[in-house]
Parts: C-alpha cells; structure tokens; sequence
C-alpha cells in the first residue's frame, strides 16, 4: 500500500554527517519501569492527538536498555517473512554500538493512536515494503542519542572527559585508565541525565553492520518446528472448528441437515451463521468429515448468475468513457495529432488470490464481558476492531496476541478471518480455534483486482513516444481499506507505477475508471497498484520499440536522460544478462524497468518457449537500487522471493468466475511455481548512500512485464492478456 | 478407536477414527505443531512426516494405515545425522523467509539425503518439487541441499 509517501524534511539530508536531533519533536529519555533506560520515539505521522501527553508528545516506539545489558525494542512491524526483525534491530544497533545479538524486537500491542505506521497514514499495519523506509534516520537517532547517554554515564562514574571515552560492542571504554564496562552498568545512572540536544549520525563508511549481510535473528525456530504461528495456537479446552461459507459471494443459508455431521466422531456442534456453517470438534479431522457430511442448501442471492465475462465486459464498457484524469503532462490530443506513428493496445489482468501456506485461521474466546484473539495479523489494531464490533464490546475488552505469519502478501492486512471467528465463537463454549480449509481460503479470499487498460501512443518520425495515453479500469481497494485516502476519485496505490514514470515523455495523460465487481472483495496483493501498472507501462514500452524497430533497451535508455538511477539499473541489469547475445530458437530476452516504493529496479528474463507453447522462465538478472542496501543478503532474498511470486502469477494465476462462484479451489488448478521450475536468478545491487526503499514487493511488479517481453522476443506474439496461454503460443510458433 | 503410534521414539495412545489423518493427529490431539496443513490433498508437501525413513504426507496418511511404523516430524528430525545437516545448512545459507512450509521442506531434504548422499539437480527437482514455498525460497534450498551434502 501506499498512502502517503515521506516528504518528512528530516529525511532530506542523507549525507550521513552530524545532523542535529530535532529530539524534542519525537525523542524523549526516562527510567524504564524495574530500571534501565529508556528512550521514547516519536515517529513523524499525522492523527493521533487523542494519544497524546499534554505536551502533546505521542512516543509510538519504544527502546529499553536493562540494567543488564538486553536491549528490547518495540514497535509494530510484524515479521512475514521479509526480515524486517533484522533489518529494523540493525538500525538501532549500528549506532548504539552493541552486537546484534543484544537487540530483541517485540511485538507492539495493538493501539493504533500510538502505533500507527508514518507511511501507512497513521493505521497500524505492516506493508507498503516500509518499515525500514520509516524507521531508518528515527531509529539510528535513538541509538546514537542512547550511546552518548550511556558514555556520558560511565565519564561521569570515572570522573573523566566524556570525549575521551569510547562506546564498543556493548561496552563504554576508557582508554587512557584501561577501564571499561558493560552498558547495563551505566543504564540507571543515564536515565537521570540531560537528553543530549546534538548527536551525530555515523557516515556510511563508518557502518559495520549497515551494509553487510546479517543472519536473520527468526529463523533458528522454524527450522525446528518450534515456531508458534497463528495455526499453532494452543489454549486450554480448545475446539477445532472448520467453516464452509456461502459459494456465491452475497448467498446466505437456507437449509442445513446436520444429522450426519453430528453424529461424527469428535464432532461436538455445528455452529450456523447467515451466510456460513462451522463445524466445531476436538480436532480438524473430525470437523472436516463433519463438514463434508453437513448438507447445506445455499441460497445464492443476486450474483447467482455472474460470471467472469460480466465483470471484463463491464470493464471494457466502462474504460470507453474517460475517467478521473490522475497525471497530464503536455498536450496529449495535440501531439498525437502530430505524431507520424500511433500505436493502440488493450491489457488486461486477473483476479488474484494470495494463497499463504498458512491457511486463514482464528482463534477466539468470548467471554461474558471480554474477548481474547490469537491471530496472526498485518494489521494489528484493525483485527481488534474487527473483533470488538463483531462482538459488541469496547476495543479494551478485546485482547490480541499477534503471531508469526505464515505468508501475509497483502491477505493478512485483511481482517475478515477474524470477524467470521469470533462470530462463530460466539455460539461456543470456551475457546476455538477456526481454520479455513485451503479449499474455503481459496474461494473466499479478498483478491487482486482484475484490471483492464487502454492505450494509445504517438511516435514521431525517428519511433520516439511523443504521446502516452492510459486509461484504465479496475477496483479501488484504498477506497474499501482507508476511504479517507481515496479522494477526488483517485489513490496512490491504485495509481503506483502508472503516473511518475521514469521516462521523459512531452505528453502524456493517465486516467482511472473506478468499478467494483458486484460482490467481489478486492485486496492488497504483493507490490499492489504496481502489479498491474508495471505490467501494462513495460509491456506497451516494449510495443513502442517494436513499432520504432528498435532494441528494447536501448529504446527505454534513449529516455532516461533525466533518471539518471533508472538509467544505471537498466544498463547494469542489461550487461549482466548479456543483452543482445545470440540465442537459440524460440529463447528469448525481455526487460523491464521501474521505479516503484522508492527502489529503482530493472529486470532481465530468459525464456524459453516449447513447441507446445509451455513457457520456462530460464534465467533471470535484475539490477536494484534501493538506496542504502540495510542487509543486503535479506535484498537478494526478496528479490528471488517476489520473483518467484510474479512467475507465478504469470504462468499459473488467474481465479474465474462461474455462476457466481470461484472455479480454483486448491493447488491443482490455482497452481504454484515449484522447484523444478524456478529459474536460475542474479541480483546485482548498485552502492549507494540514499535512504533506503522498499525491497519486499518490487521484484514482483518487474518480473510479469519482463516474461511477456521476452516471450515477444522469442516468438513475435505479443501477450496484453495474464496470465499466459499456452494454447495461443502454441498457434503462433 | 485406540490406536497405539510411535512418534520420535515415544509411544502414544490416541481416540480417533481409523481415517482420521495423521496430520491432525499430530498436530491437534498430540499437540505437535511443527508439522503444517498447507492443502490437504497432498499437493503442497507442508504435512511431510517421515514413516519408517520414507518422506510421507501426513495429511492423507489414515491413522489406521500407520500401525507400529517409526514417525519422525520435524521436531526431531535434528536428532539424525542428515537432519541435522540440513537443518544447519538451512540456516547458513539463509533458506527461511515467512517459514510455514519449511518443516515439510527439511522433512522432504532430509529423506533426499539419507537415501542418496550426493543428488543432481535432477534428483533434487524430483525429490522436492511435491513442496511448495509461497516466498520463492527454492533457489536457497537447493543451494542449501547441496551444502549439507558436502557437509
């Protein structure tokens, strides 16, 4: 998500060198309750008077230095998978001069007015690929200041010139005496000084730990089977409940014989709600053969009838009008009329469905007067909410205990799990666990909007693009999730990827249709508004250079002039693949570029396709500047992550429609990439000292348009359409 | 009915009906939660268990079938010699991102080895292409395969 970039003017100055704390806007130092020090952030972001001090400080992260040693820092990220308990820890570390080792990043509990995300707008939740994007100058500040905190408690015990000490792995030392110790020593003491007003930052070449790659602090419990997800969750006189909610979207329960089901081993209720029916039982066996013995007659409601075709023919009607204008640049109806050549062509992408490994799951206990949830949420504050309406109480009568996440990609800033659990416990005695069969997570899943995109170009008479136009359809999901940023028709994430475009174009003109399919939730899906808009932007450049009859590359370079980061990453990424080398038949390459949450990124792909039209993705070289590269091995990983996640989509995703119901239902027809298929991939990071962007999303965005592409080089059939059809393939080799 | 079941060298007595998947077994009346429920059908590989050394999906193995078989989950699956390896090389070469299919994958790994030392790349895809990752973690496992075969 994206719903308000930083223009914060403290991030500006990145040079590294001494800049001044402006510490009495969003740092404070006090005693930590049983001793040590601890240091108050307040993270920059707007909304959140209601928790304020009364001199209007609103601290929403949190650093404790025990008096022995530990470091805990508190702060509402939550780790999916993307190494953000790391990276965040390694911030604080590097300048607070102690070993990774000695910094524990805990859970914040959910209070949105204290720990709303700065780039999320202020709602507490982790996405957006920004949680180092938020914390990078706060936390490092923090660090430094409690540093000097502590050395000027030590200089003071030794009564000597603070300058003349020095902070290392963890330890204030004097030199001149020999003397040192730990800083656990010194914490008490350095809660009762002045908050220092000045402290400097290290410059980048002074990191030790910025920069290199570090072991991820989480992974040591899952490769045992101790890690504690949401799934795991286990509370005392527990049941296992298993639901099956109405197949139309909109229907609701007519009927239910539950003879059978009941009379299943370890089945112990069947729980009815309007629109769904749970089976609860002493283990997910028996509440799964309960479920399937259950005979639900479903009246299907209003979309009873509907169907794929309805929603794309809509979003093809729709598109034909012209909609909110979201970027002009020039005089787009001048120039074209201008232009020597015009190029048009229609894209058009699916739904979506996230598919975590980890099922949607809840578990609640209701109480008379309280509610207690065991979930594992992106969204922390919102699962409370939902649980407190649901269960009509106020939000602190509902208590959450965030877990591990068994892949969010979007599907867990979503809480609608939790809603439906907690209306099923409702009817319980005592606690239970709801897990959603892959089946149900599959057909009742928030999915990415199915998009449909409309263009036209102008090129003059040596093929460069002299007009852009791009309308496009599709649903809002900002205007659902945070309709306050859905304004004037318009948000950023819907728009990422398709207005600020690196290259210099004279004129151009973007405009968005807003329609929602009936009845159809849409959701955040990994790298969002730039899943589709990398996409189409990448995939009609290369038909421009197709029709210029020119390289693709060096096309795309031609207009990079004023980008000079866009330009590097598309000829590094261009030289690392071997661009322009020979290949066999029907192997070809494609490139993307873009510029999508603050990172620049290009993509190569090697494709090979068959004679049948199955296409193999070979090999893949991507160049990336993110800025600061925090942990470059967590980098690589995501990029290799979120690649892997666009193939997939590109090769396999697409969730139809079919009388009102989702077709797919598990792995064997909404298919994953699997090993065997996995192409070999190379990730060439470019040096820089700018702040850092988001790494967890970016590499999917890229990779769709960068197989189309080079599908195009293999095989001279363009493909506007996702994901990939053999069957037409096959028909043009 | 009561089934007698040995689980890493324990033995448990458990109440469930003979088609009750071992998986839940496991997992909701044992309590062992390491091993995961990813599909159900046997086709994401997150359920993978070992009976009597053989990589097996818990989540279509019928309690009935399993009879005086050794099973070995996750939990104890460092206690082998090849476990062991691949658990460490797993973490040297990074492997784990959100980590929910990765019991399955070490469990699949882990049978690789111990029946064939020193696989191609071609065994390794054969071995571990029944285990999906949702975080594209298969050039790292691979990877981190063949360093726990040098090991």
């Amino acid at each position: 998500m994206t719903l308000s970039h930083s223009t914060d003017s403290e991030c500006a100055d990145e040079s590294g060198a001494a800049i001044g704390l402006s510490r009495r806007s969003f740092l404070r130092t006090a005693a930590a309750a049983g001793g040590g020090l601890m240091l108050s952030l307040e993270l920059p972001f707007a909304g959140h008077a209601a928790a304020a001090d009364t001199d209007g400080f609103v601290p929403n992260a949190f650093i404790r230095i025990g008096t022995d040693g530990q470091i805990v820092l508190t702060m509402p990220y939550v780790e999916m998978g993307q190494g953000t308990y790391t990276s965040i820890p390694m911030l604080i570390a590097e300048e607070l001069e102690v070993d990774l080792s000695q910094v524990r990043l805990e859970h914040a509990p959910p209070d949105e007015k204290r720990y709303g995300n700065p780039l999320l707008g202020g709602l507490q939740a982790t996405g957006n690929s920004n949680a180092v994007r938020a914390s990078w100058r706060p936390l490092r500040q923090a660090g430094a200041t409690a540093r000097t905190m502590l050395v000027a408690a030590a200089a003071q015990r030794w009564n000597v010139d603070p300058a003349t000490c020095r902070a290392q792995n963890g330890e204030v030392l004097h030199p001149p005496t020999g003397q040192r110790a730990a800083y656990g020593e010194f914490a008490a003491v350095a809660a009762k000084m002045p908050t220092p007003d000045n402290v400097a930052l290290k410059r980048p070449n002074e990191f030790k730990l910025i920069g290199k790659p570090v072991k991820r602090l989480d992974t040591p419990a899952k490769v045992n089977g101790t890690a504690v997800y949401g799934i795991d969750v286990r509370v005392p006189g527990m049941k296992i409940a298993t639901l099956a909610q109405s197949p139309v979207f909109g229907g609701r329960v007519k009927t239910v014989n539950d003879t059978t089901a009941k009379a299943v081993n370890g089945v112990r209720q069947i729980v009815r709600l309007d629109d769904a029916v749970a089976v609860v039982a002493d283990h997910m066996g028996a509440a799964k053969k309960g479920l399937a013995a259950l005979l639900i007659e479903w009246d299907d409601g209003p979309h009873a009838k509907l169907n794929s075709k309805d929603i794309v023919d809509e979003l093809e009607r729709a598109t034909l009008n012209p909609g909110v204008v979201a970027e002009t640049i020039g005089d787009v109806s001048s120039a074209m009329a201008k232009a020597v050549t015009r190029v048009e062509a229609t894209y058009q992408l699916p739904f979506l469905a996230h598919a975590t490994m980890e099922p949607m799951n809840c578990t609640v206990h209701v109480r008379n007067d309280s509610c207690e949830i065991w979930v594992g949420t992106q969204a922390l504050a919102r699962a409370q909410a939902a649980a407190a309406k649901v269960a009509g109480l106020p939000l602190d009568k509902v208590v959450v205990h965030n877990h591990l996440i068994g892949g969010g990609f979007g599907r867990r800033l979503d809480v609608d799990g939790v809603a439906r659990a907690v209306q099923i416990a409702q009817q319980v005695e005592g606690p239970v666990k709801v897990v959603w069969t892959r089946e149900e997570d599959i057909q009742h899943d928030m999915y990415r909007p199915h998009w449909f995109d409309r263009f036209s170009a102008g090129l003059d008479d040596k093929g460069k693009p002299v007009a852009w136009n791009h309308r496009f359809g599709g649903s809002s999901v900002i205007a659902r999730w945070a309709p306050p940023f859905f304004k004037n028709g318009l948000d950023s994430d819907t728009t990422e990827g398709a207005i600020d475009l690196v290259y210099d174009l004279p004129s151009k003109q973007v405009d968005y249709v807003r329609i929602e399919p009936p009845g159809i939730p849409t959701a955040f899906w990994r790298s969002v508004g730039p899943s589709h808009n990398v996409f189409v932007v990448e995939s009609f450049m290369d038909e421009l250079a197709a029709a210029a009859k020119q390289d693709p590359v060096a096309y795309r370079l031609a207009l990079l002039d004023k980008s000079p980061r866009a330009k590097a990453v598309l000829a590094l990424a261009a030289e690392k693949a071997g661009w322009g080398q020979p290949l066999p038949e029907r192997v070809g390459r494609g490139v993307s570029l873009q510029f999508v949450f603050a990172s620049f990124l290009a993509q190569v792909a090697e494709v090979e396709v068959s004679k049948d039209g199955s296409v193999r993705v070979r090999r893949v070289v991507c160049a990336v500047d993110c800025g600061t590269a925090v942990n470059p091995d967590t980098i690589q990983a995501q990029i290799q992550s979120a690649i892997i996640f666009g193939i997939t989509a590109a090769l396999h995703g697409q969730i139809t429609l079919k009388d009102g119901r989702v077709e797919q239902s598990n792995f064997h027809d909404y298919q994953m990439l699997r090993i065997n298929e996995a192409p070999a991939i190379e990730v060439h990071i470019v040096q820089s000292s700018e702040p850092p962007g988001g790494m967890g999303e970016c590499g999917t965005s890229a990779i769709v348009p960068a197989v189309g592409n080079a599908i195009f080089a293999a095989t001279g059939k363009r493909l506007r359409k996702m994901p990939i059809d053999a069957t037409v393939l096959k028909q043009s080799i | 009915m009561v089934f007698t079941i040995k689980v890493n060298g324990n033995t448990h007595n458990v109440d469930v009906d003979d088609d009750t998947p071992l998986l839940w077994v496991l997992r909701d009346v044992l309590g062992m939660t390491g091993t995961k429920f990813g599909c159900g059908i046997a086709l994401c590989g997150a359920c993978t268990v070992h009976v009597d050394g053989v990589a097996t999906r818990s989540c279509i193995t019928p309690i009935g079938s399993v009879g005086a078989s050794q099973i070995t989950t996750i939990e104890a699956i460092g206690t082998t010699s090849v476990g062991g390896k691949i658990q460490r090389a797993w973490l040297e070469r990074e492997v784990v991102q959100c980590g929910y299919c990765q019991s399955g994958q070490i469990m699949s790994a882990a049978a690789l080895l111990a029946s064939n030392p020193h696989p191609t790349d071609s065994d390794i895809d054969n071995a571990m292409s029944g285990n999906i990752c949702r975080c594209g973690t298969y050039p790292r496992i691979r990877d981190a395969i063949k360093l726990a075969a040098r090991s």
